[in-house]
C-alpha cells in the first residue's frame, strides 16, 4: 500500500509500482468461504480483477483453500470506479455459473468505499447483508449478524446472496507448505473483456464505464494544526492543557460547535 | 450556473427516530441548491411519519417525497431500494446526498448501481462548481490525500459523513409541499430476524473522547482512564492494541477498522498514532495528545502535546481539572 500513488494526470489509482497484496478483509471473506465448504461441502471459487500480477495473490488463495482461482485481465477494465468494477465482476459470476453465496471483504484498505459488494448484488439482482461478523450457513439458508453503530442486527436469506464481512468474523489461516505445493499444481484461470463480452455490455467497463473521476488530489498539510507541544509534564504544561480540557468541555461553550 | 433538476436528500429514520445525518444533509443541500438555484427536496420512507416530513419542511425542504408504509418500519432494503429508484427515475434529480451511516452506504450502492450511476463514498467535503456541478471532496489512503471528484452521469450521488457538514437551522416560517407517494411492495427477501442493542456505547455520537492506546501496562490500568472519563462526561475509545490484548472491548476501537470519531475533544493517552488510528480521529477538533515518545506521530496532528507518562500526567490533569472547576463554579 506504502507505494500507490495517484495518477493526477489522468485521476486514477497508481498500483503499477506496488505490491499486489490480498485485501485483508477479503482474506476473511476466503475463510469463512473455505470453513463454510468444509462443514457442508461445495466448491470456493475466486475472483479477481487486477493486472496480471495479481496472479501470485490469487496463487495464495488457491493455498489457502479455493477450488479454482479467476482473473479478469484486460487493459479493457483498467481505471474501473466501483460502477464499472461491480459491473465488471457481476458479469463474470454470470458467466462462471449459478452461485449459492457470495463472500466479499466489506472495504478495499485502499479505496475504502465498501460500495462493489452491495453494487455487484444490484447488478446480479440478488439480497445482499453489509459488514456481517458472523455467518451461519445451513443447507437452506443463512442468518448473517451485523454490527449497525448502536444496533446489532441478524437478518436470514435465502439463497443466493451476497454478504460483505469485516475482518472480527475469523482469523485467516496461514498456508502450510504442502498447501503451498499443491496450489502451484492448479492454473489461476484468465478472463478477458472478449470472454464476458457475449453477456455483457463492453462499453461499461474500466474508464468507460466510470461515470466518476477524480480530477484533482490534495495532500492536507496535517489539518494546519500547530500544536503545542509541552517537552515534559511540567506545572505550566499541566495547568494550560487542563484549562484548556475546561474551555472545550464546559456545556458553555459553543465556540467549536458545528451546528 | 443551472437553474433546473432538484438535489434530492435521503431522510433515514429507524423506529421513527431521524438519523442526525439528514438534518446535516438538508444544511449543506440547501447552500448548494441556493447556488445552483434548483430545489432541496427530500426523501422520506417510513411508518406512520407524516409529523417528520412537516419537520423536514422546518429544516428547509421545499417539497418531501413521502412513503409511508409498513413495510419500511423495518430495515428492508430491497423496498427501500426499489421505491427510490422509482421516485428518482421520475423526478430525476441532478443530485441526490445520503448520509454514510450503515443504511446509506447499502442503500446509496443498489440504488446507483440500479440507476447505472456514479457514487462516491463517505465525502467531507461538497462544493458545485461554476457549472453546476457537483465537486465531491473525500479523504483516501487512510486520510493521508483529499481526492476530489466529479461525476458525469445523473444523479450525481455521494454518501456523507457524519458530524463534517452544518446542521440545517429550524424555521417554522418555511413553506413546503408534501407529496405522498404510494408505495411499491417487492419480494424483500432478507428477514430481519432480530435486533439486539449494542453495550452501551456510542463514540460516533460522543462528544468527548479519552482513549488509551499501547502506552496503557495492563487491563486494570484503563480504570485510570475511567476516572478520567468520568470527570469530563466523556466516552471511553481505544487504539487497536489494548483491543487486541482483550482489555477493552472492540466498540470502543477508534480507527479504520473500528469506528470513525469526530467529537470536540480527542484525548489520547499512551497512543503513538498509526495511519489507521489516525485515520479514525484525524477530524477531531481538538485533538490532546500524551505520550513518553517525542517522535509518536500523534503529536503531528494534535493540537497540545505532553511527551510524559500518562500514569504521571493523568493524574495530574485530573487533579488540575478539579481545581479549577471548583474555583470557576
Amino acid at each position: 500500500m506504502s507505494r500507490v500513488r495517484f495518477d493526477v494526470d489522468r485521476g486514477r489509482v497508481d498500483r503499477s509500482s506496488a505490491d499486489l497484496e490480498i485485501n485483508p478483509f477479503d482474506l476473511n471473506a476466503l475463510e469463512a468461504a473455505v470453513r463454510i465448504k468444509e462443514e457442508l461441502g461445495g466448491q470456493v471459487f475466486v475472483l479477481s480483477m487486477g493486472p496480471r500480477r495479481t496472479e501470485s495473490a490469487l496463487k495464495d488463495t488457491l493455498a489457502r483453500g479455493a477450488d479454482s482461482a479467476f482473473l479478469l485481465e484486460d487493459r479493457k477494465f483498467a481505471g474501473a470506479d466501483t460502477l464499472a468494477t461491480s459491473y465488471t465482476i457481476a458479469s463474470a459470476i454470470r458467466q462462471l455459473g449459478h452461485f449459492d453465496l457470495i463472500l466479499c471483504g466489506e472495504k478495499t484498505v485502499d479505496g475504502d468505499t465498501g460500495q462493489v459488494g452491495p453494487e455487484v448484488a444490484e447488478h446480479l439482482n440478488i439480497p445482499h447483508i453489509a459488514c456481517a461478523y458472523e455467518v451461519n450457513v445451513t443447507r437452506e439458508n443463512v442468518i448473517a449478524t451485523c454490527d449497525i453503530g448502536m444496533e446489532r442486527c441478524t437478518f436470514e436469506a435465502p439463497f443466493p446472496v451476497l454478504i460483505t464481512v469485516t475482518k472480527d468474523i475469523n482469523t485467516p489461516r496461514l498456508p502450510t507448505f504442502r498447501d503451498r505445493a499443491r496450489a502451484r499444481l492448479v492454473a489461476v484461470q484468465m478472463m478477458d473483456a472478449a470472454v464476458l463480452s457475449e453477456n455483457a455490455d463492453v462499453t461499461l467497463f474500466g474508464v468507460q464505464g466510470s461515470p466518476t473521476k477524480v480530477y484533482r488530489v490534495i495532500v492536507p498539510s496535517d489539518e494546519g494544526r500547530k500544536g503545542k507541544i509541552f517537552r515534559q509534564a511540567s506545572d505550566e504544561a499541566v495547568n494550560e492543557v487542563s484549562e484548556r480540557i475546561c474551555h472545550l468541555v464546559s456545556p458553555n461553550n459553543s465556540a467549536g460547535d458545528i451546528s | 450556473m443551472s437553474d433546473d433538476g432538484e438535489l434530492l436528500v435521503f431522510v433515514e429514520q429507524r423506529e421513527g427516530v431521524i438519523n442526525p445525518v439528514s438534518y446535516e444533509l438538508l444544511g449543506k443541500g440547501r447552500e448548494l441548491a441556493d447556488k445552483k438555484r434548483c430545489a432541496l427536496t427530500a426523501v422520506l420512507l417510513g411508518n406512520g411519519v407524516e409529523t417528520h416530513a412537516r419537520e423536514l419542511i422546518f429544516y428547509g425542504a421545499e417539497r418531501v417525497y413521502l412513503f409511508d408504509h409498513p413495510v419500511f418500519n423495518d430495515c428492508d432494503l430491497l423496498n427501500y431500494k426499489h421505491n427510490i429508484v422509482r421516485l428518482v427515475r421520475e423526478v430525476q434529480p441532478d443530485i441526490f446526498l445520503l448520509g454514510a451511516t450503515y443504511w446509506g452506504r447499502s442503500l446509496g450502492s443498489r440504488v446507483a448501481a440500479a440507476l447505472g450511476t456514479g457514487l462516491t463514498a463517505d465525502c467531507t467535503g461538497l462544493d458545485v462548481d461554476k457549472h453546476g456541478n457537483l465537486v465531491q471532496i473525500r479523504p483516501a489512503f487512510s486520510g493521508n490525500v483529499l481526492a476530489h471528484i466529479k461525476t458525469r452521469t445523473r444523479p450525481q450521488m455521494a454518501t456523507v459523513r457524519y458530524k463534517v457538514m452544518p446542521r440545517a437551522v429550524r424555521d417554522t416560517g418555511r413553506k413546503g409541499e408534501i407529496i405522498k407517494r404510494a408505495a411499491e411492495i417487492v419480494p424483500s427477501l432478507l428477514s430481519f430476524v432480530h435486533n439486539k442493542k449494542s453495550a452501551d456505547v456510542n463514540l460516533a455520537d460522543a462528544e468527548i473522547l479519552v482513549s488509551g492506546g499501547s502506552g496503557l501496562k495492563k487491563a486494570d490500568d484503563y480504570s485510570l482512564l475511567s476516572e478520567l472519563a468520568e470527570v469530563l462526561g466523556a466516552a471511553l475509545g481505544s487504539s487497536r492494541p489494548p483491543v487486541d490484548n482483550g482489555w477493552i472491548g472492540r466498540e470502543h476501537q477508534v480507527g479504520f477498522s473500528g469506528t470513525t470519531v469526530n467529537p470536540k475533544v480527542y484525548i489520547a493517552c499512551g497512543i503513538s498514532g498509526s495511519p489507521q488510528h489516525l485515520a479514525g480521529m484525524r477530524s477531531s477538533q481538538t485533538i490532546i495528545a500524551i505520550n513518553t515518545d517525542p517522535s509518536a506521530p500523534i503529536f503531528r496532528i494534535a493540537d497540545y502535546g505532553i511527551i510524559g507518562d500518562l500514569y504521571e500526567v493523568i493524574p495530574k490533569l485530573m487533579k488540575k481539572i478539579k481545581e479549577y472547576r471548583y474555583e470557576h463554579g
